[in-house]
C-alpha cells in the first residue's frame, strides 16, 4: 500500500526505521502505522460529510447542543462548532511543535493574536479589502515567527518555554497599550464588515462562516498530515526522541526545529484570522493572553499529543464543553442545587482543569491513547501488540 | 534626587515580592525539575486566606492574617506535592502539565466561590501611611515588603545551610540519585520544598495585595505575578536562590525606573513590563543558563 506520505519519504527511509521503534510513547500504534488506511479514510470522509451537512438540517436535538435552542442548525450551535473547528486546527498546529517535535512553547497565543489583530487592523482601521489584508497579515506572522523563532531556539527545554512566554507577554502588553489607537486597548477592536464579501455578512453568513472554519480545519489537517509524514516529519520525531541522536545522524536540528515552529505559528496566525471573521471582534483577553496558550496546550494533551486526530478531538471536546457547561450552569434547574455542588459545577475552568488532571494521572495518552488502548484490546487476538514504551514521555 | 530614592525603595520592595515567589519556584525546580505553574494559585490562596482572617477574625490583628496566608500556601503546596506530583514521579512534562491543570481548576473554584471581582483586605492604619525620611515620603508598605523579603532570604539561607533538610535539599539538587543511594528519603524533602515554597508564595500573595494592589485580592492576581516570577527565576538561573534574589532586585528596579521615567506618555503604560522581557532576552542571549545558573 503506497500512500502519498510514503512517496514523500525519499532518502530518509533509514531514519524512519530508526524512529518507528520509539514513536509516540503513550500510544504505540496511533497514527504512524495505519492498520487499515482505506477504512480510516472512509471514516474520515464520513465524519467530514456529517459535519458539512449539519447547517442544512433544522433537526430538533434535545440535551446535547451547546447553543441556546435545541435546533441542530441554529446560529448558536453553528457558532460554537465553528469555534471548535478553528481551535482544532490551531491545536493541530501546536501539536506539530509539541507533540511531533517535542518542543514545549508557551507563546503560541502571540501568533494567534497576530492573525486576529492583523486582519482586524488592516480591515477595520486601514479599511483594506479582504485579500491584501489576509496576505499582509500572513506575511507579518511569517516575519515575526522567523525572527522570534530564531532567537527563542537558542534555548532548549524550559528556557525555550520561558522565552516564548515572555515574547507572547510583550505582544499582550503592546495590544493593551493601544499604540496609535490601532488595537482598541483593553476593550478590543470590533471588526468592520464594510469591505467583506457579501457571503460573509448578514443572515446567511453564520452558515458560510461555519463552512469556512470547517474547510480551514480540513486544509490544516491535510497539510499537517503530509508534512508530519514526510522526510521532515521523520526528522522532527527523531529530534523529539533524542536531539543528540538526530545530530549524530547528520541532521542539524536548528532548521528543522525552526520549520516546525514556523508551520505551527502560521497555522495559529491563519486560525486567528478565521477566528476574527467568526467572532467579529478581537480583545486582549480572548485573543492575546497566556490563558489562551494554556487552553491550546490542554486541548492537545487532552486529545493525545503526537497524534493528529487526537489533537483535533481534544480541541473539539474542550471548546464544546466550555460552552455547553456554561449553558447548563445558566439553566433553570441549576439554581436549585446546593452551593457546594453548584459553585464548582458552574465553573467550566474548574471542571476542565479537573478533567485534565484526571487524564494526566490515569490516561496520559489522552483521548487518542484511550481509543488505541480499546482498539488494541479488541484486536489482541488477531495480532500481537507491539511492545509499548512504559515511560511514555514526550520531552525530557 | 529625593524622588529617585523613593522610586528605588519602591523597586526594591517590588523585587522583594518577586523574590518571595521566585525563591519557591527556584527551589522546587532545582530539586525536582518541576516548573510549578500552580505557584500562582498558591499566591492567590494565600491572599484570600489573609483576607478571610482579617475580615472574620479582626481581633487577632494583621500578624494573624500574614501567618494565615503563609500557612494556607504551605498546606496547599504540600498537598499538591503528595497528591499530584508524587504519582507522576519520573515524568517531568506530566508534572508540569498537572500543575497547569491544578491552576486552572483552583482559579475556577475561587471565581465560583468569591466571584471574579476584587475583595478588599482590612489593613491596619499604619500600613497605607507614609514615613518621612530625609524629606522623602516612603510608604510603610514598601518597608514591610522589603523586611519580609530580607527575612525570608535570611531564613532560607539558614535553612539550606544549617539544617539537615537543607543539606538534603542542596545535595538532592546536585545529585538526586546519589542522595537516594545513601539511604536518605528524598521524597520527604520534596514535600518540604513544596511547603516552604508555598509558604513564601502565600506570604507574597498577601503582601502584593496590601502593598501594590490597593489591598485588593482577586482570583487571577497570582497568575499575573507568576509570569514575572518565571522571568526572575530564568534570569537568576534555575535552581539558584542567590541568583533569584539578584534577579528579583534587578527586575523590580528596571520595572519601576522605566515605568516612572519613560512610561508616562500615551501608549507607554506597559513599557516597564516590556523592558523586563527585554532584560530576559538579553540575559538569555548572552548567558543562556542565567546569572548564577548551573551549567546545563
Amino acid at each position: 500500500m503506497t500512500t502519498p506520505q510514503d512517496a514523500m519519504t525519499g532518502v530518509l527511509g533509514r531514519l524512519t526505521q530508526l524512529t518507528q521503534r520509539t514513536v509516540p510513547g503513550p500510544e504505540p500504534s496511533a497514527g504512524r502505522t495505519p492498520a487499515r488506511p482505506r477504512g480510516r479514510a472512509a471514516a474520515a470522509v464520513a465524519v467530514v460529510a456529517v459535519f458539512a451537512l449539519i447547517p442544512l438540517f433544522s433537526l430538533i436535538v434535545p440535551w446535547v447542543l451547546p447553543g441556546p435552542v435545541d435546533v441542530l442548525n441554529s446560529a448558536g450551535t453553528l457558532d460554537v462548532l465553528g469555534l471548535c473547528f478553528v481551535f482544532a486546527a490551531i491545536a493541530l498546529g501546536y501539536d506539530v511543535l509539541f507533540g511531533f517535535t517535542g518542543m514545549l512553547s508557551f507563546g503560541q497565543v502571540l501568533y494567534f493574536a497576530i492573525g486576529a489583530y492583523g486582519l482586524d487592523i488592516t480591515l477595520s482601521v486601514w479599511n483594506w479589502p479582504l485579500l491584501p489584508a489576509v496576505v499582509v497579515t500572513l506575511a507579518a506572522g511569517l516575519v515575526v515567527t522567523l525572527l522570534l523563532g530564531a532567537i527563542s531556539l537558542r534555548g532548549t527545554g524550559i528556557a525555550f518555554a520561558m522565552v516564548t512566554l515572555a515574547f507572547a507577554q510583550v505582544g499582550y502588553y503592546l495590544i493593551e497599550d493601544n499604540p496609535h489607537n490601532l488595537t482598541g486597548g483593553d476593550t478590543g477592536l470590533v471588526m468592520s464588515a464594510a469591505r467583506l464579501p457579501a457571503a460573509l455578512v448578514g443572515v446567511a453568513s453564520t452558515r458560510n462562516l461555519y463552512w469556512l472554519a470547517l474547510a480551514f480545519l480540513i486544509i490544516v489537517y491535510a497539510v499537517v498530515w503530509l508534512v508530519t509524514g514526510s522526510s521532515t516529519g521523520r526528522v522532527w520525531l527523531a529530534i523529539r526522541e533524542s536531539e543528540r541522536r538526530a545530530e549524530v545522524l547528520g541532521f542539524r536540528p536548528f532548521p528543522f526545529k525552526l520549520a516546525s515552529f514556523t508551520l505551527s505559528s502560521l497555522i495559529a496566525t491563519a486560525g486567528g484570522m478565521v477566528y476574527l471573521l467568526l467572532v467579529g471582534t478581537a480583545s486582549p483577553d480572548a485573543v492575546a493572553s497566556t490563558t489562551v496558550t494554556i487552553s491550546i496546550l490542554v486541548m492537545v494533551v487532552l486529545g493525545g499529543a503526537g497524534t493528529r486526530w487526537g489533537a483535533v478531538a481534544g480541541a473539539m471536546v474542550y471548546v464544546y464543553l466550555q460552552q455547553y457547561l456554561l449553558k447548563i450552569a445558566a439553566g433553570p434547574s441549576f439554581g436549585a442545587l446546593p452551593a457546594v455542588v453548584r459553585v464548582p459545577l458552574s465553573q467550566p475552568s474548574f471542571l476542565l482543569g479537573a478533567i485534565f488532571i484526571l487524564f494526566i494521572l490515569f490516561a496520559p495518552g489522552g483521548i487518542a491513547g484511550l481509543a488505541s488502548r480499546v482498539a488494541a484490546r479488541a484486536t489482541v487476538v488477531r495480532s500481537p501488540k507491539p511492545p509499548a514504551d512504559p515511560q511514555g514521555e514526550l520531552v525530557e | 534626587m529625593s524622588t529617585f530614592i523613593a522610586i528605588t525603595i519602591s523597586g526594591l520592595a517590588l523585587g522583594a515580592v518577586y523574590f518571595l515567589i521566585a525563591s519557591g519556584l527556584s527551589l522546587i525546580y532545582g530539586l525536582m525539575d518541576v516548573l510549578n505553574f500552580a505557584h500562582g494559585v498558591f499566591l492567590t490562596l494565600g491572599a484570600y486566606a489573609g483576607w478571610a482572617v482579617a475580615a472574620h477574625l479582626p481581633r487577632l490583628g494583621f500578624v494573624a492574617a500574614v501567618v494565615a496566608a503563609a500557612a494556607a500556601g504551605a498546606v496547599v503546596a504540600a498537598a499538591t506535592e503528595v497528591l499530584l506530583i508524587r504519582p507522576l514521579y519520573g515524568r517531568p512534562i506530566s508534572q508540569i502539565l498537572v500543575t497547569i491543570g491544578l491552576d486552572l481548576a483552583l482559579v475556577g473554584l475561587l471565581e465560583g466561590g468569591f466571584g471574579s471581582d476584587s475583595r478588599s483586605v482590612a489593613v491596619p492604619g499604619w500600613l497605607p501611611a507614609v514615613t518621612a525620611i530625609g524629606g522623602e515620603r516612603i510608604p510603610n508598605g514598601d518597608f514591610l515588603a522589603l523586611g519580609a523579603g530580607l527575612a525570608v532570604l535570611g531564613a532560607l539561607t539558614w535553612f539550606l545551610r544549617r539544617t539537615r533538610y537543607g543539606m538534603i535539599i542542596r545535595a538532592g539538587a546536585e545529585n538526586r540519585d546519589m542522595v537516594r543511594a545513601l539511604g536518605i528519603d528524598v521524597g520527604r524533602a520534596f514535600t518540604v520544598v513544596f511547603a516552604v515554597g508555598g509558604a513564601a508564595a502565600g506570604l507574597a500573595g498577601l503582601l502584593n495585595s496590601v502593598v501594590f494592589s490597593g489591598a485588593l485580592v482577586n482570583p487571577t492576581q497570582g497568575d499575573q505575578l507568576l509570569i514575572f516570577a518565571f522571568i526572575v527565576v530564568v534570569i537568576g538561573g534555575l535552581g539558584s536562590i542567590t541568583g533569584s534574589a539578584f534577579a528579583a532586585v534587578l527586575v523590580g528596579l528596571v520595572q519601576v525606573y522605566v515605568t516612572f521615567y519613560a512610561g508616562t506618555g500615551a501608549g507607554l503604560a506597559q513599557l516597564g513590563n516590556v523592558s523586563v522581557v527585554l532584560v530576559l532576552a538579553i540575559v538569555l542571549l548572552v548567558r543562556p543558563r542565567g546569572l548564577l545558573g548551573r551549567a546545563a
